[in-house]
Parts: C-alpha cells; sequence; structure tokens
C-alpha cells in the first residue's frame, strides 16, 4: 500500500457494504480465491504475509507460490484435515464498499454452515472447477443459496488456466448453469472466468481471457446494486425491548425489518391489532424525521398501546399475516431427525412461542429439485412443513419480508437451534378469517358468554381450604352470570377417574385425564375450576402446556403442612399418619410447591370467603370476566 | 396481499435510502446489545478499557437511550494495565452512568503472578482466564459482552456473536449453535452462559473512522508522546513505573510512540509513531504494515495459540 491515500478516508459516509458468500466443492478453490482477494486488495500486513510465506512452505499445496488458502483455514483441526469445517467471516475493502466474506464448506455434511452464511448474504459467488463443470454440489449450493432468499449470483468459473483459457470450455459450463437455474428466481446472474491461483478476472481483467468482455469479480462485486427495496415494503419493526427509563418515557426499541417510518405514520401492534400514531423515532444523536429499513431506533406513540416484546410495529395500511398453522421450508440442522409431532420453540423476529410439526408435507431433493415423500427430515434434508402454534403468530411471507418470514427452530431439552425455516403461507388464516366464514370457535362460544374462558388450577397440600375457596369462587362468579364448572379432585374420582388408584402412574393419569377435561371445558367456553392437590409441578406443568397462554391460572392455596394436619377436616392425616394411607402429600410423598403461580393464596391467616374474593379480583383486573375483543381487525 | 401490493405500488416513489456501511455496523451491534437485554436475566458487559470496549460503551449508550444500559460494566483487573487505562476506565464509568465492577484474581495476587516471573503463558491463564470464570460466576452473569472482532485473527473469524459458553466456561467449538439471519438463541441452562460479541463484524478500520465519526473518548496512549521504552525480544516496552524490573545496566529511552493494542502492561508493545491526532490515527492505520495483534505478546506464544485460549475461556 503506498502513501497516496485514497480520497475517501475520511468519508466514511460514503461507502456502502455488501455481505457475500462463497460455496463451491472441496477442491474449486474457494478460499485460495478469498486469500488472493484479501491479498490483492492490500488487506494484508507484512507480518501475515511473513507467516504465510512460512505456513505455504509447511503446509502449502502450491509448490513455491505462496498458498492463499493457508490465509483463512483457521481452526487448529481443519488445518490438519485441510478442509473447511465451519462459516467464516473475511473482511476486506475497497474505496468505495466494505465487504464481508461468509466462507462456507462445501461438503454435503455441512449444508447447514452454507445456509447460516447465505442467510445474512445479498449476493453468492459459486464456484465451480473450469475441468470439472457443474457437480451435484453446484446444483445443491445454488438451490440452497436460491431457498434462503438470495437474488444476485456470481457463477465463478475458476481454474480457467487449467483448461487453457478457452472460450468453450467456460460457455459450456455458462450455458449449462444458466439452464440447471432458470427455476430458482435469481435476478442477476453473472459469470466470470478466473483463476484464483494466478489472479486472472479477480480485481482486474486479464488479457490472457480476451473473449471475456464483463466485468472482473471485484469489479462486479464494487459495483451490483442488490438493495432489496426493502424501503418500499410496508414498514414493520419487530419490538425488542420496551424503554422504559422514568414513568414519562415508554418507547419501544426495534430494527426495522422492511419499510420506512416517520412521526405521525398510522401503526397498529400485530398481533393485538390495536391502533395508534407514531409520535416521535427517539435515538440518543436526536429524533429523527424518518427511518428506514435496517435502522436500530426507538419509537414512541400518540397512544397508551400495550406493546410488549414480540409484537410487530406495522403500517396500518398493510399489517402482516396473523396464523396459528403454517406452512414454511425448514432445512433440518439436528442429527435427531424431525418427525411430525415434534415439539420445538419458533423463534420469529422478536417472538419466541411454542411450536409443533403438525405435518410433513414432503422433503425436497436439493439436486433434482424434486419433491419426495418423506416420513422424517434428516441432518441437512430441506423438507415442506406444517407447523401448529400454540398462539397466533404476525408474520410476512419469507419471500416477500425476510425479516419478519424467517425463523429457527429450537429443542427445548437441549436448546439447540435444530432448524431453520422461512414461512411460505399461513395454512390455517387466523387473520384473515372473515365473519362469514367463521366457524362456532372457542372465541365465539366464550364471546358470548361475555368473558374469557381459563382454567383456574387449585393446588396445595389436603385440608389446605382449596375445595372451599373453590366452591366459593364459583358461587361468585355464577352470582355475577359467568359460566362455570368446578373439577373436584374427590368428585371426579367418583366417576371419570374411579378405575385409577393411588400409584404415582394412577396419580399421574388422574391428573392427565383432569388436564385434558379442563382444555374442552375450556373450549366451550367457560371458567373452569380445578382443585385437585396436584403435588408434582411436571403435571401442573403439564396441564399448562395443553392451554394457551393466559389460559390457566395456576393458585397456590399456600396453607402450610402443620395448619392442614391440625384442621384435619377428613380424618386423612392421621390415617396416613397411623400407616392407613401410603403415598400421601405431605406425609411420606413430597408436595412441590409452584415456582410462580399467578396468585398465592395465604391459607393460613385469610378465610376462605377473603381468599375467594382475592381470585374474582384478579379475573376482574387480567380481563377474564370481559367478552375477548373483535379480533377482525385485518383488512 | 393485496394490500401489500398496493402499498408497494403507492410508496414506490419514495427516494432509496441507502445506509453506509458505518451506520449498518452500528445498527447490527444495537440490535445485539437490546437482544441481550430482553432476553437473558443478568447480562454484563466486559470493559477492556481498549478502543474496542470504548466503541462498545459508546453503543450501549445509543442501544438503550433514554434509558441507562441495563448492565454493569465488569473490569478484569490484572494488576498489570497501564495508570492511564486505570485513570481513564474510572472517568468513563462515571461520566457515563455505568455500575462498574473490578475483580481480580485474589490467590494470584496473594503470589504475585506476573509476568516476568511466571512467563506470559501461565500469567495470562490465572490472572485473566481464571479470573473473568471466577467474576462470571460470582456474580452468576448469564450473558457477557466481549470487543472481540473477527478480523482480529483466523479462529476468531469463525466465533459466533452468540457464543455458548458451558458451565464451566469451556468453549468447543463442536457445540456452537448455527445462526442465521438475525435470530440469535440465547437459551441456556442454569450456569451455562454466552459470550456475546457486538462487534464481530467490525475491521479495525471500521472502529477507528467510526471512533473519528462520533468523537469517542480513547485512553490517551494510543496518541503519540514521549515516552520511556525499554527493548525486549525485538519489541518496544513502556516503562510505565517500577512494576517494570529493569534488567542491569538497563536504561529506559526517550521514543514517540503510542500503542495500536492497549492489553495488559508489558505485553503490549508500543510502536514508533507521529500520530497525535485521530486523524493522524486513521492515515497511519492506512498505510500500516504489521497487523494489529503482532503487538500482542500473548498470540505468539504457540501456533493457534488463541483458539487454544478460546477453548480455556479466555475471550
Amino acid at each position: 500500500m503506498n502513501a497516496a491515500l485514497p480520497a475517501d478516508l475520511f468519508r466514511p459516509e460514503t461507502k456502502s457494504l455488501l455481505r457475500f458468500l462463497t460455496c463451491g466443492s472441496v477442491d474449486d478453490g474457494k478460499s485460495t480465491l478469498i486469500g488472493r482477494l484479501l491479498y490483492d486488495t492490500k488487506l494484508l500486513f507484512d507480518d501475515q504475509v511473513a507467516t504465510l510465506a512460512s505456513d505455504s512452505r509447511k503446509y502449502g499445496t502450491a509448490g513455491d507460490d505462496l498458498d492463499f488458502a493457508l490465509l483463512v483455514d483457521g481452526l487448529a483441526a481443519e488445518r490438519e484435515q485441510g478442509i473447511t469445517i465451519d462459516v467464516a467471516y473475511r473482511f476486506f475493502a475497497t474505496e468505495r464498499r466494505k465487504f464481508i466474506v461468509a466462507d462456507t464448506p462445501g461438503h454435503e455434511q455441512y449444508t447447514r454452515n452454507m445456509a447460516t452464511g447465505a442467510s445474512n448474504s445479498d449476493l453468492a459467488v459459486i464456484l465451480v472447477d473450469a475441468r470439472q463443470g457443474i457437480l451435484t454440489q453446484t446444483r445443491r449450493h445454488s438451490f440452497i443459496v436460491s431457498l434462503l432468499g438470495i437474488r444476485h449470483v456470481v457463477l465463478a468459473v475458476n481454474k480457467i488456466d487449467l483448461v487453457d483459457f478457452a472460450q468453450d470450455a467456460f460457455d459450456t459450463i455458462v450455458a449449462e448453469y444458466r439452464a440447471l437455474v432458470a427455476g430458482l428466481g435469481f435476478e442477476t446472474l453473472q459469470a466470470v472466468p478466473i483463476s484464483a491461483r494466478h489472479g486472472d478476472n479477480v480485481i482486474a481483467g486479464s488479457d490472457r481471457t480476451p473473449w471475456y468482455e464483463g466485468p472482473s469479480l471485484l469489479r462486479h462485486l464494487e459495483t451490483i446494486d442488490v438493495a432489496r427495496d426493502a424501503e418500499r415494503l410496508p414498514f414493520r419493526l419487530p419490538v425488542q425491548w420496551v424503554n422504559r427509563p422514568n414513568l414519562d418515557f415508554r418507547g419501544f426499541s426495534g430494527t426495522i425489518a422492511s419499510g420506512a417510518v416517520a412521526p405521525g405514520d398510522a401503526v397498529i401492534v400485530a398481533p393485538s391489532g390495536r391502533s395508534s400514531r407514531v409520535k416521535a423515532i427517539v435515538t440518543a444523536d436526536g429524533d429523527l424525521p424518518r427511518a428506514v429499513a435496517g435502522q436500530s431506533v426507538t419509537l414512541t406513540l400518540t397512544d397508551e398501546v400495550d406493546v410488549s416484546r414480540g409484537d410487530i410495529l406495522s403500517a396500518a395500511t398493510a399489517r402482516p399475516e396473523l396464523a396459528d398453522q403454517v406452512d414454511a421450508h425448514v432445512i433440518w440442522m439436528a442429527e435427531t431427525p424431525l418427525t411430525p409431532g415434534g415439539a420445538y420453540l419458533m423463534k420469529v423476529g422478536t417472538r419466541t412461542v411454542g411450536t409443533s410439526v403438525a405435518a410433513l408435507h414432503h422433503k425436497i431433493n436439493v439436486t433434482t429439485y424434486g419433491e419426495e415423500p418423506a416420513r422424517t427430515l434428516a441432518l441437512n434434508e430441506v423438507g415442506s412443513v406444517q407447523f401448529s402454534l400454540r398462539d397466533p403468530i404476525a408474520f410476512d411471507p419469507f419471500d416477500i419480508i425476510p425479516g419478519t418470514g424467517a425463523f429457527i427452530l429450537i429443542d427445548r431439552m437441549s436448546n439447540q437451534t435444530v432448524g431453520a425455516g422461512m414461512i411460505r403461507r399461513a395454512r390455517r388464516q387466523a387473520s384473515n378469517v372473515h365473519w362469514q366464514d367463521l366457524q362456532v370457535s372457542k372465541t365465539a362460544r366464550a364471546a358470548l358468554n361475555h368473558q374469557k374462558p381459563v382454567v383456574l388450577w387449585f393446588t396445595g397440600v389436603s385440608g389446605a381450604g382449596k375445595s372451599a375457596i373453590a366452591a366459593l369462587v364459583e358461587k361468585k362468579l355464577h352470582a355475577a352470570f359467568r359460566h362455570t364448572y368446578v373439577l373436584d379432585g374427590d368428585n371426579v374420582r367418583h366417576g371419570l377417574n374411579k378405575d385409577l388408584g393411588f400409584t404415582d402412574a394412577d396419580r399421574v393419569e388422574n391428573i392427565r385425564r383432569v388436564a385434558e377435561v379442563a382444555k374442552l371445558f375450556v373450549d366451550a367456553g367457560l371458567i373452569t375450576i380445578v382443585s385437585f392437590i396436584s403435588p408434582f409441578r411436571a403435571e401442573r406443568r403439564f396441564a399448562r402446556d395443553l392451554l394457551q397462554e393466559g389460559e390457566f391460572v395456576e393458585i397456590h392455596v399456600d396453607t402450610p403442612l402443620a395448619v392442614a394436619e391440625a384442621r384435619d377436616v377428613k380424618g386423612l392425616y392421621s390415617k396416613a399418619r397411623a400407616g392407613l394411607i401410603k403415598n400421601f402429600t405431605g406425609i411420606d410423598s413430597p408436595y412441590e410447591p409452584p415456582e410462580a403461580p399467578e396468585l398465592r393464596l395465604d391459607g393460613a391467616n385469610q378465610t376462605a370467603e377473603e381468599l375467594a374474593d382475592r381470585v374474582v379480583a384478579y379475573l376482574a383486573d387480567n380481563g377474564y370476566l370481559e367478552g375477548p375483543e373483535n379480533r377482525d381487525w385485518i383488512i | 396481499m393485496s394490500a401489500l401490493e398496493t402499498s408497494l405500488t403507492a410508496s414506490s416513489g419514495l427516494p432509496a435510502d441507502r445506509l453506509t456501511h458505518l451506520q449498518r455496523l452500528e445498527a447490527e451491534s444495537i440490535f445485539i446489545m437490546r437482544e441481550v437485554a430482553a432476553e437473558f436475566a443478568n447480562p454484563v458487559m466486559l470493559y477492556s478499557i481498549g478502543k474496542d470496549s470504548a466503541v462498545m460503551l459508546h453503543l450501549a449508550v445509543k442501544a438503550f437511550y433514554p434509558s441507562p444500559p441495563p448492565f454493569p460494566l465488569l473490569h478484569i483487573d490484572t494488576g498489570w494495565k497501564f495508570r492511564e487505562m486505570i485513570a481513564f476506565r474510572d472517568r468513563m464509568a462515571r461520566e457515563l452512568g455505568f455500575r462498574l465492577l473490578v475483580h481480580t484474581n485474589a490467590e494470584g495476587a496473594a503470589q504475585n503472578v506476573n509476568p516476568f516471573d511466571h512467563g506470559s503463558s501461565l500469567y495470562t491463564t490465572v490472572m485473566k482466564t481464571d479470573a473473568l470464570k471466577q467474576a462470571l460466576s460470582l456474580h452468576g452473569f448469564d450473558a457477557a459482552f466481549g470487543g472481540a472482532r473477527r478480523d482480529e485473527e483466523k479462529s476468531r473469524a469463525k466465533e459466533r456473536i452468540f457464543s455458548f459458553r458451558t458451565a464451566n466456561h469451556g468453549w468447543d467449538p463442536k457445540s456452537q449453535r448455527p445462526e442465521l439471519w438475525n435470530l440469535f438463541n440465547a437459551r441456556v441452562k442454569p450456569g451455562e452462559s454466552i459470550r456475546v460479541f457486538p462487534l464481530s463484524n467490525w475491521t479495525e478500520l471500521d472502529i477507528w473512522q467510526y471512533i473519528l465519526a462520533e468523537h469517542i473518548p480513547i485512553v490517551p496512549l494510543y496518541f503519540a508522546a514521549e515516552r520511556p521504552v525499554v527493548w525486549r525480544g525485538g519489541q518496544m516496552i513502556m516503562v510505565d513505573d517500577t512494576r517494570l524490573p529493569l534488567a542491569p545496566g538497563e536504561v529506559p529511552e526517550q521514543r514517540k510512540v503510542r500503542f495500536r493494542t492497549l492489553g495488559c502492561y508489558p505485553l503490549t508493545a508500543a510502536i514508533d509513531s507521529e500520530a497525535d491526532t485521530l486523524e493522524a490515527i486513521v492515515r497511519e492505520m492506512l498505510v500500516a504494515r504489521t497487523s494489529e495483534r503482532s503487538g500482542r505478546l500473548i498470540d505468539h506464544d504457540e501456533a493457534a495459540s488463541m483458539e487454544k485460549k478460546k477453548r480455556e475461556g479466555y475471550f
């Protein structure tokens, strides 16, 4: 690098950013190409070049020349194996652009890594060896980048020196490739004949390929316009964090996924559908008159509407879809295959929601691009999957707005990221349901009752006062014209569960049946009061998981064992102490108190009447005694 | 999607706003910090006092404005930081409104573990790596921001932005989670944690250009000034005070030097420089012919040394 500095040094505001990935088969020369770009754009320092020279002699495969691949093969393991096994990110810059390169592995077993690299790229450089032409790997790489939404591709026909710079070899490969990717939706496709090792057409044109009239690879990367016109899409801001420094300020922080926003714009909160207007776009550098896709901002609204993390602030005129069943393309990334019925967490935007695989429609052969029937999706396989979501989510089809249509799947037990997906469409549209299409649903039944159906799950040791409080709660609700039903431990054991005893297995089954019945009653629109000792967290968790968010209110009647035993209204404690009853909670079987119940009632110091009033007040305060809101808010 | 298509047509007259590369890097870092604040129970920001930390602090202030950043700063004090760095640290924490936690490996300090008698490798393990693990366990932090960049060193080029650590603070390249789009998986079990690198995609030049553009305060040691130095192993080591034992007959020499990177003195070498303004530093950067970490003596210990340190829990 000489001392004559480019003019834009102190004007970083003139430089744009291009993120691209390189993919190719094992020996296509990908690492060599990236090393060459770093070397030729003078991004290497003297000590790095010295290390490279010594490494080239030690590990190199380029004879006496510098082996540029050694610049980029990082981890010790792969240095030994001579292959790239993970996504590595490289950086270089010219006067016009800064580049972030995702260097992704070629082997089939690393498809997931390629997808990872592609997810944050605007362009893909697909390498082929001029001597080999289009390989199975090339077909797969092209499909994956297309699936991940990349619309700009460079076909770099490498090692053109090894076919004597022959134009017909290049033309044959390019023609075959164009035919291959015709259906993959690429907007631009630039083919360049290069020699990564010798530098032909990498930075500058080459006089050894006089028949090639296109730009050099770097020239193309510097000039291509890949902007998705994301500013012209509808405004979307997935809310990350509610910014509340004091009572006078309530802002919603996030990065704009698409579109633009200005003070005064009408917005809605998805999925609730509440509407407001943008008051200000707040940043540490002062309020902005306008903000666009890609900017991280904090919005304040003119109304006090309920907004939390996971919601999407959206243009009021073009709202996202809302659904609790979606179809999506999935790339599976775990050793344990995806199977129908499997339950995961889905993180979409800033929202994380429980989900299960409702159906696996088919898998997609990533080399023939054909659909194939499948029962499972194995590591690195791609499929079309239908998901059921525990709660409706707001989203846009990935093809239109990637920022609100992409998701990852997380295993609940291991916390590993096991899959990545792109939502294609709503399967069952919670959103676009017009009233004439409306089935008689849970919401509809509840609306008639002017209440929100809910399970009030009373738990506590025997004699804590559960049944007495539950009975009073029902009486008060009934007096207020609410529709209720009580499932009581003793009553249920006389009928539905009379075949069950008190072994651990029977106790689990007892609770399972009661939870399923409670779920049916909620579906029927009832306020369902369950009064069971239910000593184990796992079984209460099971019941909670059957229901949607907000439909399960856990009430711990927290009466110390000594107090309950002293009452011993049914004489059970004395029998248990005498050994006449086995597995009695609190005596010879544990009671696991809830860690975070919605309500904790002090059964030792307050009367059942007072406690029942607290339960009713909780229901009123949390909106259970009002009809559900009109959901028909989507255009 | 008819409403959506309508809006596409309706707004197609908008000017195409294009963000610059620094704006995009800033927005990405802010996004990462907000994700951490929202998803973790007890995050902390590791503060090394260097230029990358300075940028990280500045971004944290921006990310949560007008709220103060919702996490404290943690500085691992080896006892071998330049005096100017400690003074600067205290000033920045005070001025920016951060709660500052300082942790030193008391056991190591009691045994006077130092780079001269124990070698840089053992010293780094005890006073940095072990100290960091102690502090993270002590406070039960489930996420810790670090200022590492992917362009610093080869093994860091593959580092995730959310880097998963086991309950023993171990880093295993095989257990790292795929990272797609901006959908970071922040789920950890009790005791496990995530190291978060919001500056992953910044280069050294980006850092300097941003410091210049945003007027971010940095430790004066980055600016060239006359300072007393001695030569050790071909590198210039500044004599900050009597902590540096001089060899018999060794006389410090006054030279106009500055630091490209600030680690522990005396493990950080100075360079000859006339650059005493930010503009001059950036200018010097652009004609520099040695890479930044070559001034860090610990990287030269053995081949693939950074990867080894990372597995052990060093940042």
